[in-house]
């Protein structure tokens, strides 16, 4: 028997599902002791290079309020060429085509190894992928430079046969038509009126009311000639697209001195959802905003155009006084509900010195699933690799990305799903497995992921419904399966299915088991996600003394300390673009978000991790720091003054120069793979960047303890924060008190 | 007064008389005649014929003489009649003839009435009513002694003129038995022979031997029924008149004129004095005709001796009116006018006179009717003749009656016939005198004078008062006080063309720079410095002419006086010698205090299907490529700053951002026509030379972009919004133009329904048509009007469009409304072409705000134009163009001076088409009166019904058409009759005396009447009925003058430089073998007649045959030949003349289009139940009795 670390590991890299438990309490009653609820990390698109699809469409229980789809752990009768569901119990007759089924002859779903398996849905319509770029003109010319760049560029990445379609704003949104020779025509709307979908959908000229109605067709707005006026293949308006990316202005209108350009994102979002809703709905599409600036006017304001109000803080929103704040996080939210509805995905790009409104705006990205970038600038390599990123193609050639997924869950009888935490929305199915107590977005057994990538993971949450007095039979298996549908990149529909199971333990005699079962990364991780959830929606104080009493291991101190749950030092922008990531990423980014990694440099040995703590910032050391959103790279004060002085430069000192060039190329190998590309940071003992190593570390050391003659090792640290330690020695009261 | 008339009358008749020589008509009626004649002859050129005409000749010269003088003094100021001393008695003759006739026309039927009248109304007309009066005078005298008497003669005499007439008409008119009143004629005739003979028994033997040989001349006059009177006047005419025999029985009386001629003695001396105007009749009074007049009082007024009821009293019994219908009814149409006629003739007729009259008689009418002109003289002159004859009898104070008497039997000979249409005043002939007699340049120094009219041409010298071509007045000679001014119901009414085109050859108002602190003004009313601001204080001081307020004389600005009081730089500042210039305007008169920006021009084209199908986006298109380099500019040597902006649109609307720097264009669409915006403002307007490339390329893409069309529905409203938020983005003013085709029933603001009701004509809620179906637009236009958006609405409707409201906008905010029914680009291309051309370079001002000052005493009270006023003094104009008038209506507050006079100041601010901020003055300074013969002396009858249409299209959105009518001829009755009662001398009631220069108001007002927004035609659609209401509100006058009494041409003999002399609008005007041009401003049409000659045909069309013209032809052939080439040249001159682009329709006689032409024969009986001239005329003269009864 293997470890339950190997367990684990290998379960996660077949199945993408870590469970904080991977032995069930058999009771309710038992499974609430724990604290920690049983629930997992399901990535639904985790890459399996070793996986191909099967060409066919999967065997479904025939149960209509089960239709569980045939797995390695039902009971199959061979001779009797049936099945029996291991969720619902229904007996089921094998298809037609399974005719040949035998002991030896199984058909790939039924064998273990199995467990997570593809099917390729080979009927319906093939509909293209259609990305619709959204992008603001109120930049400065060199931004605006920069992003014509990117967009002409991201032009040859996108698949030549996805539909492709522009939209501009600034004061006005302009819909522009691509099929046209000559004249470029767009439609424009005005920026500060809210528009309902049909009276987009009229104005684009995309419905024929009179006539469709005519011809008893219930409004069919799938006239193609008519969509194909803004969404064109890329190959066939490839160079017209990119002739109109390069004559695009700025937005003419003149911006008064103490002004904000006017900037209308919330009209022109309502227009991109309105388009793609009337033209391709349920169709994989993803619209890609570019601002550089937050929503000034119209549906959706962020901020007035008077510079001398700034924009809101937390201060602001923690006094009530963020004007705009509910009316338009409510407009972005209705919007962001439209869109995912239909299966449309938004992401945001986000590139400004100051706010751009992502707190209002987030649920757009959170609840479709789509990506939110932000930087400072479009005119910088993180923006530029991570827009790139968004494009990347996995090993088969094929774009990471997915589309329109829908993801259900069955359990068997002794389990119930509460919820899930993760870029989705509830679909609202009710069912015999769905419980009653909500965690996350809970309340249905069905969630609608309208992207997906192969690290987008949620968090979902169980509850153990059998009774205390009925304890679940020796061996007996708890099983959870989930099946996601979803649109492949390829235009396939495709559908995935994994079913898991774990045995039950009854928490008395077995506890030591449970305990040992215990997966403390993939809890901490769910643990989080669940207080980041709770902050979304609640004040932050009120989060933070539930996480406390909730117990848990070291690193909720740096959770507790890290932005997800801290607003301090954050704008409220900030704040919502890395709960947005955290709460999607997987595991491992997951964990990187809650404790930085930090590595040692230097010339005693190879790279080392070190303790996050102020003592390791030692001046003959280099360090690399890796938050997920910051790279770091920390020269120390020795390292740095001998790099001053040129010694790298000297033939000998070669081995200083190794030195310097060994976190580089660390750095450069996570830049490659990490999305959205994190701000790279490379600076040294004193520089004003070493503020987000020394933000991060744990203030073991501050002015408040560091006395002047003490020889410890490493750097004060300028907080009032209490210390790994000081924090450690309360939770220890707290939990003997508690526990008494 | 009647006798001073008569006398006056008999002394220049005496005069002329002696002329004549002839019998005892020749002595006292010839004269009057003769002048009559002439312009009688002027008019009726046709009648003249007769063998009379010899006679008429030898008056002819007389009179001609005579009438030079007379127009000197009419021509003037009406004020001649009354003026003209003696000496000018011949001329006025002729002047007054014309009226006269005209007047006795009219007094034909009231005939009687009018020659008394006439004669008391020195006025010619009045003298011929006179004389026709007088004529029945000669009865009358009978009469005079005991008006029964008279009546009972008269009654036949002016039986024939008038109902009263209607014996006398009837006389006539028995024959016409038109009206039924005539059936009595019958007997008129022979009453008034009796009466004639009673009375004037010499004479009627004279008279009825004449009316022997009349009755055989009928058959060759018939045409000039009008003869016919004369025929009774002169026996000569006799023949004509023949058909008169009523006539000769008037004549009789006229006969008795002869006696008169023994009263011509009486008048003689009168009239030596009177001559030179009717006034000469008052002649005693003569010294100062006025003076005479005076005793007329109003007799100047008299001129308008529009009275023709020479009849009188006896009339009034006859019941007029039927008189004059029966008169016209009876003959041919010629003949009513001879009933007219008659009235003239009457007057001649009775003044026997005729002898002289007779010569005229031939040369005017009916010439034929020597008699008649016997008559008409008489009326004029001979009327007095013949009111002296009676006046002799009677004393002075009856002289109407003899009047009457005469006309009596003139009459008789109408009454047989209509009035004599030639008899009654000729618009032709006034215009014609006048432009004979404008020769001099006209200088605008002289206080009150009168201008030329509108169809002369003259050169006019700035001397302190604004161009006529500025700004005209109803009257310039005001009353004093409300009372008057209520009294004589004279509208006082300015029309103002604050930025008209001057000729090359005056020079355009100067610009005058006061420097920062802008033109000078007086400190309380704020009238701008003017000649008529007075220096004191040796030039430190200048008090205000207006409220006579003192404003020191700012120290950059002071100069010393001379001995006279004048500044000494008097001559070298124009706003101080000059009656119009312009100043630079500072900053404080711009909006938001900022220096405008230069105007821009926004295209907005109608893509929809029935645009695309018709052409005209295709045509507007290519059109524009080359207009766009005529862009209004100031200077010539200079690019336009003018910048453009283009959109189409169908139910939504395209942008195109043409910036210089776009390879191509881009088209931005906005469907969100429920809140209209602009898409763009960078790139929308542009400069064209800068953005030449993209701007054509633009105008090549748009037809082939929307040629597969199949959007029919179209917005409006938001259209007009996007021009505007354009030009409110753009932060300037400027012009839209705006192509447009069809009821804008797609949903956006500004819908609009089909609502074209024509069961809705003719009741009460008739009028709601002509108001805007939605309110939306009255908004809009405002706020159009606060932005100096001005709109030009092309429009190329199919069908309805509801012009009514789609006007409202560009009504509203000084623009113009064109419209292309049934457009097809291969006929109307050229026309709407021109329009488009026109208007797009015309000269034109934006934002604009005109004011009117005036001294204390009036007030501006109303305002009628394409305006927007938000308050009652400031008339906001968001553009105004070359083209555009306010008529401005003067009400009085308090009294005026006669020392002072009334003034006026009409300032406009403006934004010129190079940006610059400006100030346009116009000065206009007039007399007061405390007479009203004074007012009646001095009005200018082409202003009067510019003034009446407007006021009148106006009401039509608030009352009944039928109201409106009703209210316009009360109104004129009471305008006439006010004068009748206070100016002209005493006369006979039956008798029409029109005031000498309103003398064709009642023709002109019968125009308005006629008009198809006061009485639509059957096939007239309400939008044709909007349109031309809106349109007419911003004419000057003298498009009005066209659109009302259309301009008719013959065109059988062109020779030389000179237009051919116009005739009257009527068919029986028409020759079926010749061709006639007629021009009404907005139409030209080419009439020809199925008998044209081959010559004439070739000439024109190049085919010798009528059957070969075709009729669709828009223009004319160009053939190689003087007469084509003129032709032509006459074409183009028209056009050239019109604010709009004149389509030529070439009518062939007898073919449908037939129709539409007959439309314009103004002075017929049109099919919708608009009355002839003459029966006008009858009707007119009969509110004019009641009212004065």
């Amino acid at each position: 028997m293997t470890t339950y670390q190997e367990f684990i590991q290998q379960n996660e890299d077949r199945d993408g599902v870590r469970f904080s438990w991977n032995l069930w309490p058999s009771s309710r009653l038992e499974a609430t002791r724990l604290v920690v609820p049983v629930s997992c990390l399901f990535t639904p698109l985790k890459e399996r290079p070793d996986l191909p699809p099967v060409q066919y469409e999967p065997v479904m229980c025939g149960r209509a309020n089960c239709k569980a789809v045939l797995n390695p752990l039902c009971q199959v009768d061979f001779r009797a060429k049936i099945w029996a569901c291991n969720f619902c119990f229904q007996r089921n007759p094998f298809p037609p085509s399974y005719a040949g089924i035998s002991d030896v002859n199984q058909p790939a779903e039924l064998m273990p190894q199995f467990s997570t398996i593809e099917y390729v849905v080979q009927r319906g319509p093939v509909a293209p992928l259609i990305f619709l770029y959204v992008v603001d003109t109120c930049l400065e010319e060199e931004d605006l430079q920069a992003l014509r760049e990117s967009l002409q560029m991201s032009l040859s990445l996108l698949p030549p046969n996805a539909l492709v379609g522009l939209i501009t704003f600034g004061r006005m949104v302009q819909v522009h038509e691509l099929s046209c020779e000559g004249i470029a025509k767009s439609y424009v709307f005005r920026g500060t009126k809210e528009l309902s979908s049909k009276q987009i959908q009229e104005m684009l000229g995309l419905m024929k009311p009179a006539v469709s109605g005519q011809q008893g067709r219930p409004a069919a707005p799938q006239d193609p000639s008519a969509t194909c006026r803004f969404l064109q293949p890329v190959h066939r308006v490839d160079m017209n697209l990119t002739d109109l990316l390069g004559e695009l202005q700025r937005d003419p209108w003149p911006v008064p001195q103490g002004k904000r350009p006017l900037r209308s994102t919330g009209v022109a979002l309502s227009v991109a959802v309105g388009l793609l809703e009337g033209a391709f709905p349920n169709t994989g599409a993803r619209v890609m905003l570019f601002t550089g600036g937050p929503p000034t006017q119209g549906p959706g304001m962020v901020v007035g155009d008077e510079l001398k109000t700034p924009i809101r803080s937390w201060h602001d929103i923690q006094k009530d006084n963020a004007r705009h704040l509910k009316k338009s996080s409510k407009y972005y939210d209705t919007l962001a509900n439209r869109t995912a509805v239909n299966g449309h995905s938004i992401d945001i790009y986000a590139c400004a010195l100051d706010q751009t409104g992502l707190l209002e705006m987030k649920c757009l990205s959170n609840l479709t699933g789509g990506h939110i970038v932000m930087g400072d600038s479009f005119n910088t390599s993180l923006f530029k690799q991570t827009f790139q990123r968004v494009f990347s193609k996995d090993y088969s050639g094929e774009f990471r990305m997915a589309f329109g997924g829908t993801m259900e869950v069955k359990t068997s009888r002794e389990l119930k799903v509460c919820g899930a935490i993760g870029p989705c929305v509830s679909l609202g199915a009710k069912g015999p497995s769905v419980s009653e107590n909500e965690m996350g977005v809970g309340g249905t057994s069905q969630w609608k992921v309208c992207s997906l990538n192969p690290s987008t993971t949620l968090a979902m949450f169980f509850e153990v419904v059998s009774q205390h007095n009925a304890p679940v039979p020796q061996g007996g298996r708890g099983a959870i399966q989930f099946v996601t549908q979803y649109q492949h990149s390829s235009t396939q529909r495709r559908i995935r299915v994994t079913t898991v199971a774990r045995n039950w333990a009854d928490a008395q005699s077995q506890i030591q088991h449970i305990e040992s079962s215990f997966d403390q990364e993939a809890s901490a991780v769910i643990m989080a996600r669940l207080g980041v959830f709770r902050a979304e929606s609640e004040e932050g104080p009120d989060v933070l003394r539930w996480l406390d009493r909730q117990l848990i291991r070291l690193f909720m101190f740096h959770l507790r300390r890290s932005p997800f749950l801290q607003v301090f030092n954050n704008s409220p922008d900030e704040s919502s673009y890395y709960r947005h990531h955290f709460v999607r990423q997987d595991l491992t980014q997951s964990l990187i978000m809650v404790q930085p990694m930090l590595y040692s440099y230097s010339f005693h040995g190879p790279p080392e991790p070190v303790l996050l703590d102020s003592s390791s910032i030692l001046p003959d050391r280099i360090l690399l720091m890796d938050t997920f959103f910051q790279l770091v790279i920390y020269h120390g004060e020795t390292i740095a003054q001998w790099r001053k002085a040129g010694y790298q430069e000297m033939a000998e000192y070669e081995n200083f120069k190794q030195l310097l060039q060994a976190p580089l190329d660390d750095a450069q190998e996570i830049l490659q793979t990490r999305f959205p590309m994190p701000r790279y940071v490379d600076t040294e003992h004193g520089g004003s960047q070493a503020r987000f190593l020394l933000s991060k570390v744990n203030p073991s050391q501050t002015h408040n303890n560091s006395n002047g003659w003490t020889q410890e090792p490493g750097a004060p640290i300028l907080t009032d924060d209490v210390s790994l330690q000081v924090f450690m020695d309360h939770l220890k009261k707290l939990a003997v008190s508690s526990s008494t | 007064m009647n006798v001073n008339q008569q006398t006056p009358m008999a002394s220049p008749y005496g005069q002329p008389q002696p002329g004549y020589g002839q019998p005892g008509y020749g002595a006292g009626y010839p004269a009057p005649y003769a002048p009559y004649n002439n312009p009688a002859s002027v008019y009726q050129p046709g009648a003249p014929p007769q063998g009379p005409l010899r006679g008429p000749p030898t008056s002819v010269p007389a009179p001609v003489s005579a009438a030079p003088q007379a127009y000197s003094h009419y021509g003037q100021g009406e004020m001649q009649n009354g003026p003209p001393p003696g000496s000018q008695a011949p001329p006025r003759p002729a002047v007054s003839q014309p009226y006269n006739q005209g007047a006795v026309n009219l007094s034909g039927p009231p005939q009687p009435y009018p020659q008394q009248y006439g004669a008391p109304p020195p006025m010619q007309q009045v003298t011929n009513q006179m004389t026709g009066m007088q004529i029945s005078t000669g009865p009358p005298t009978a009469a005079g002694p005991g008006y029964a008497p008279p009546h009972s003669s008269q009654p036949p005499t002016s039986a024939a003129y008038s109902i009263a007439p209607h014996p006398a008409y009837t006389q006539g008119p028995p024959p016409a038995s038109m009206a039924p009143s005539q059936p009595p004629p019958p007997r008129d005739p022979a009453p008034p022979q009796p009466y004639y003979g009673g009375p004037p028994p010499p004479q009627h033997p004279a008279s009825s031997a004449s009316a022997a040989p009349l009755p055989p001349p009928p058959s060759s006059h018939q045409s000039f029924p009008p003869t016919s009177y004369p025929g009774p006047q002169a026996p000569l005419p006799a023949g004509p008149q023949a058909p008169l025999p009523p006539g000769p029985q008037a004549q009789p009386p006229y006969a008795q004129g002869p006696p008169p001629p023994g009263s011509q003695p009486h008048y003689a001396p009168a009239p030596p004095h009177a001559h030179g105007s009717y006034p000469a009749a008052r002649g005693p009074p003569p010294p100062s005709q006025p003076g005479p007049y005076p005793p007329a009082g109003p007799p100047p007024t008299s001129a308008p001796p529009g009275h023709y009821q020479g009849t009188m009293p006896p009339q009034p019994p006859a019941g007029q009116p039927a008189t004059y219908h029966s008169g016209p009814p009876p003959p041919r149409a010629q003949m009513p006018p001879s009933s007219m006629a008659q009235t003239n003739h009457l007057p001649p007729g009775p003044q026997g006179p005729p002898g002289p009259l007779g010569p005229p008689g031939p040369l005017q009418q009916p010439p034929p009717q020597p008699g008649m002109q016997g008559g008409y003289p008489p009326q004029q002159n001979g009327a007095f003749g013949q009111v002296r004859g009676p006046q002799p009898g009677y004393p002075g104070p009856y002289p109407g009656q003899q009047n009457y008497g005469p006309q009596a039997p003139a009459p008789a000979a109408q009454a047989q016939k209509r009035l004599d249409p030639d008899a009654i005043p000729s618009p032709i002939q006034v215009i014609e005198d006048d432009r004979v007699k404008t020769t001099e340049p006209f200088t605008t120094g002289v206080r009150g004078q009168a201008p030329p009219l509108v169809t002369s041409n003259f050169h006019v010298k700035d001397q302190g008062n604004a161009s006529p071509r500025f700004v005209r007045c109803t009257a310039y000679n005001m009353p004093c006080t409300a009372d008057m001014a209520k009294q004589s119901q004279v509208p006082l009414a300015a029309v103002i063309k604050p930025l008209a085109t001057l000729p090359p050859d005056e020079t355009p108002p100067y610009l005058v720079d006061h420097g920062e602190a802008g033109p000078i003004r007086c400190n309380r009313c704020k009238a701008y410095m003017c000649p008529y601001m007075q220096f004191i204080e040796g030039g430190r001081r200048f008090q205000c002419g207006f409220c006579s307020c003192v404003s020191d004389v700012p120290p950059h600005y002071f100069q010393h006086l001379d001995h006279t009081g004048k500044r000494v730089d008097c001559y070298d500042r124009p706003e101080l010698s000059l009656g119009s210039y312009e100043f630079l305007a500072t900053v404080d008169y711009c909006k938001n205090n900022k220096l405008p920006q230069p105007p821009a021009f926004i295209f907005l084209i109608d893509v929809s299907y029935n645009a695309v199908k018709s052409g005209m986006v295709n045509i507007v298109c290519q059109e524009l490529k080359t207009l766009l380099d005529h862009l209004p500019r100031e200077n010539p040597e200079m690019d336009s700053v003018v910048r453009v902006g283009f959109v189409t649109y169908n139910k939504v609307l395209h942008f195109y951002n043409v910036k210089a720097s776009l390879a191509q264009p881009q088209m931005l669409v906005v469907s969100d026509v429920a809140d209209m915006f602009v898409p763009l403002l960078d790139g929308f307007l542009v400069n064209v030379k800068e953005s030449r490339m993209v701007i054509d390329s633009l105008l090549d893409q748009i037809p082939e972009m929307f040629a597969d069309t199949r959007e029919t529905e179209t917005v409006f409203g938001p259209v007009i919004q996007a021009g505007l938020e354009a030009l409110k983005a753009a932060d300037c003013a400027g012009k839209l133009f705006v192509f447009h085709t069809s009821l804008p029933i797609a949903e956006a603001p500004g819908k609009l329904k089909n609502r074209e009701d024509k069961k809705l004509i003719g009741t009460d809620k008739e009028k709601s048509l002509f108001q805007p179906q939605v309110g939306f637009y009255s908004t809009l236009a405002k706020d159009c009007v606060a932005q100096g958006c001005c709109v030009d609405l092309f429009l190329f409707p199919n069908q309805y469009v509801d012009v009514a409201t789609l006007g409202v906008v560009p009504v509203s905010t000084g623009g113009s409304v064109y419209k292309y029914t049934y457009f097809q680009a291969q006929s109307d291309r050229e026309r709407f072409l021109n329009d488009l051309r026109r208007n797009v370079e015309k000269p034109m001002g934006f934002d604009a705000v005109l004011r009117v000052r005036t001294s204390t005493g009036i007030r501006a009270t109303d305002f009628f134009g394409s305006f927007f006023m938000s308050n009652t003094t400031d008339v906001e104009l968001a553009g105004l163009d070359c083209d555009k008038t306010v008529t401005v209506e003067f009400r009085h507050d308090d009294k005026l001076s006669e020392e002072t006079g009334a003034l006026m100041q009409c300032a406009v601010l403006y934004t010129s088409c190079s940006g610059q901020r400006r100030l346009r003055v116009h000065n206009m300074a007039v007399n007061c009166c405390s007479q009203l013969a004074d007012l009646y002396r001095n009005c200018e009858t082409d202003t009067i019904i510019n003034f009446f249409s407007k006021y009148a299209f106006r009401s039509v959105l608030t009352s009944p058409t039928k109201t409106v009518r009703e209210g316009l001829v009360n109104q004129c009755a009471a305008i006439l009759a006010c004068y009748r009662k206070n100016c002209a001398s005493p006369s006979s009631a039956g008798q029409l005396i029109l005031p000498e220069c309103m003398k064709l108001l009642p023709v002109y007002l019968n125009c308005v009447l006629k008009s198809d927004v006061l009485l639509p035609a059957a096939d007239v659609s309400l939008d044709d009925r909007a349109y031309l209401r809106q349109l007419l509100s911003g004419m000057d006058v003298s498009e009005s003058h066209v659109f009302f009494y259309p301009r008719l041409l013959p065109l059988m003999k062109l020779e030389g430089d000179s237009l051919p002399l116009a005739v009257r609008d009527s068919e029986e005007r028409l020759s079926k073998g010749g061709a006639y041009l007629l021009e009404t401003g907005l139409h030209l049409f080419l009439w020809v007649g199925a008998n044209a000659q081959q010559e004439l045909l070739l000439n024109i069309f190049g085919t010798p045959s009528f059957g070969q013209i075709d009729p669709n032809l828009t223009s004319l052939p160009v053939l190689d030949n003087p007469f084509s080439k003129r032709l032509r040249e006459i074409v183009d001159a028209f056009r050239a003349q019109r604010s709009r682009y004149m389509k030529l329709i070439v009518v062939k006689q007898e073919d449908k289009a037939e129709l539409i032409f007959r439309h314009f024969l103004v002075e017929d009986k049109n099919a919708s139940g608009g009355a002839s001239y003459v029966d006008f005329l009858c009707h007119m003269h009969k509110e004019i009795r009641q009212l004065l009864s």
